[in-house]
């Protein structure tokens, strides 16, 4: 498979002089065309900081970063990313049908392509009944749901997440999981998806990238071979799967600055 | 609901009571400056005849809305280039705190030297006074706009048109709202000011003369009228506000209780 996107010596640092503090020490990883890649890496190591640097929001200080061969300097086309806190990112006076045509509008797609994208991308993530509610009529999971409606109407080739199931009760964390996965499958577009969750990680990813704690850096790829498609409980009742947990589970423990003897894996 | 229509009984029965009581109150005084309800109410419908109300309404009306229309698009414009542009906020915040501590009737004089007493002045005067409630509280609303809404915008690419139209000023609106609030009663209190100073038409002109010419119940029929005009437009921007900013409610609602729910 070609590479959709590369990392190469990525660093980040805010601020200036001898105050600057390292939010990415160095990192380079690449993203297969069609792969669904996890970051995981311990509470406030930078993934945030990553993704930003990733969709051309933010620039880094030193090295680059690739999409499609390009060096990003700016947000690419065919990029979507997809905030962890929906209430946040869509838009409380638009209805759920004007958050999700928002940006096709905003960029020149005409009315009946933007008609016929949104309504596939709503039908994707089951919400076509609920196009001219507000998004505060909605719980967070069927919120979060409209933001991936957003992203997929846009039809990216990459979709960018960020911890996106982290504020949604378990229940609906596993239906969301599943959404993204079929979402995947059905469009084939590239996913990076960071998660702090190690199950969320192994259960969802073809590779997980984990990361060391401040300053962050790439500790280990790690290749996921579970058979997909996944199911919530079969997939999570595998010999592999519990290995592949335990073993993600050792190298984030690993990564903590005090060195406690490990818990029991 | 029967609580709800006790509610709306009591607040329509109060002014009800009020204005019986001072009907029946006043009846028998004789004091030269608080005359009896019934005929100011007498003089106020002989008074306001559908040609005297063409004739001081409606210049009143007329002034009052360019001026405060004006206040809002210019107040609202500025507002937003301020809020999104740091340096020339910081450049012009010492001039805009200065100028809108004068108040506004200081000002008139010198909008009378330059414009005369014409309705342009009028309008001027308005506009100037009602612009800096709008100007301050939308540069409020603009930099309050949430980063990550800002981020989203810059994500999917959206131009500079639809980040201001469709993110940034609903986004503010609400602020923006407060500010065209405050600007209705400033509005308005220049529009009858500015009569009364330079004219020789308009609600302030006609109460300012019924007074000079010891017209007591004219002067009262034309506060009466002021006040019906203030209330009516306040009644007019409260339901256009409640359009408008329905999806705020409604957000706010939910918010809060999403925070009590836990």
């Amino acid at each position: 498979m070609p590479v959709e996107l590369e990392v190469r010596g990525l660093r980040k640092l805010y601020g200036t002089g001898p105050n600057a503090v390292v939010a990415i020490d160095e990192m380079s990883f690449e993203v297969e065309a069609g792969e669904f890649l996890c970051i995981v890496g311990p509470s406030g190591c930078g993934k945030t900081t990553l993704l930003k640097c990733l969709s051309g929001l933010m620039p880094p200080t030193s090295g680059m970063a690739f999409f499609g061969g390009e060096r990003i300097d700016g947000p690419p086309e065919a990029l979507s990313l997809v905030f962890q806190d929906y209430s946040r990112s869509l838009l409380p006076w638009m209805t759920v049908w004007r958050n999700v045509t928002l940006p096709l509008l905003a960029n020149g797609i005409g009315k009946s392509q933007r008609a016929a994208r949104a309504s596939q991308a709503l039908e994707a993530v089951g919400l076509t009944d609920f196009r001219d509610h507000h998004p505060w009529q909605l719980s967070g999971g069927m919120q979060q749901r409209v933001a991936i409606a957003r992203a997929l109407a846009y039809q990216p080739r990459i979709l960018l997440m960020d911890e996106p199931f982290a504020s949604v009760d378990a229940q609906t964390r596993g239906d969301l999981e599943d959404l993204v996965l079929s979402v995947h499958a059905t469009f084939g577009i590239t996913v990076v998806f960071v998660t702090h969750d190690i199950d969320e990680s192994v259960y969802l990813a073809d590779r997980i990238v984990v990361l060391d704690r401040r300053p962050t850096r790439v500790k280990e790829i790690v290749s996921v071979t579970l058979p997909r498609p996944r199911d919530q409980a079969e997939t999570r009742e595998l010999a592999d799967f519990a290995h592949l947990r335990g073993h993600v589970f050792r190298l984030i423990k690993g990564a903590q600055v005090d060195e406690r003897p490990p818990l029991i894996g | 609901m029967s609580r709800r229509a006790a509610l709306l009984a009591v607040e329509i029965l109060a002014p009800v009571g009020l204005l019986t009581a001072w009907w029946f109150l006043s009846l028998d005084t004789t004091s030269p400056f608080f005359p009896p309800l019934r005929t100011m109410l007498r003089t106020f419908w002989e008074t306001w005849t559908w040609d005297r109300i063409q004739q001081d309404v409606f210049p009143s009306v007329v002034n009052f809305s360019l001026g405060y229309v004006i206040a809002a698009v210019v107040g609202i414009a500025i507002g937003v280039f301020f809020g999104l542009n740091r340096i020339a906020r910081r450049a012009t915040e010492p001039t805009v705190d200065f100028l809108r501590s004068i108040p506004a009737p200081a000002i008139i004089s010198v909008f009378i030297i330059v414009l005369g007493f014409e309705d342009t002045m009028k309008i001027t005067a308005i506009a100037f006074a009602s612009t800096f409630p709008i100007l301050l509280n939308t540069i409020d609303g603009v930099r309050g706009v949430d980063q990550q809404q800002l981020e989203m915008a810059r994500a999917y690419k959206l131009r500079r048109q639809d980040e201001i139209f469709k993110i940034i000023l609903p986004a503010a609106s609400p602020q923006i709202f407060a500010g065209l609030r405050i600007s209705l009663a400033v509005a308005l209190a220049v529009m009858a000011f500015s009569e009364m100073f330079a004219g020789t038409d308009g609600l302030g002109f006609f109460i300012i003369f019924s007074q000079a010419t010891y017209r007591v119940n004219e002067m009262y029929a034309g506060i009466f009228m002021l006040g019906i005009l203030g209330y009516t437009v306040n009644l007019i921007f409260l339901a256009t506000e409640r359009r408008i900013l329905r999806w705020h409610r409604g957000w706010r609602a939910s918010e809060l209780g999403a925070q009590g729910g836990g």
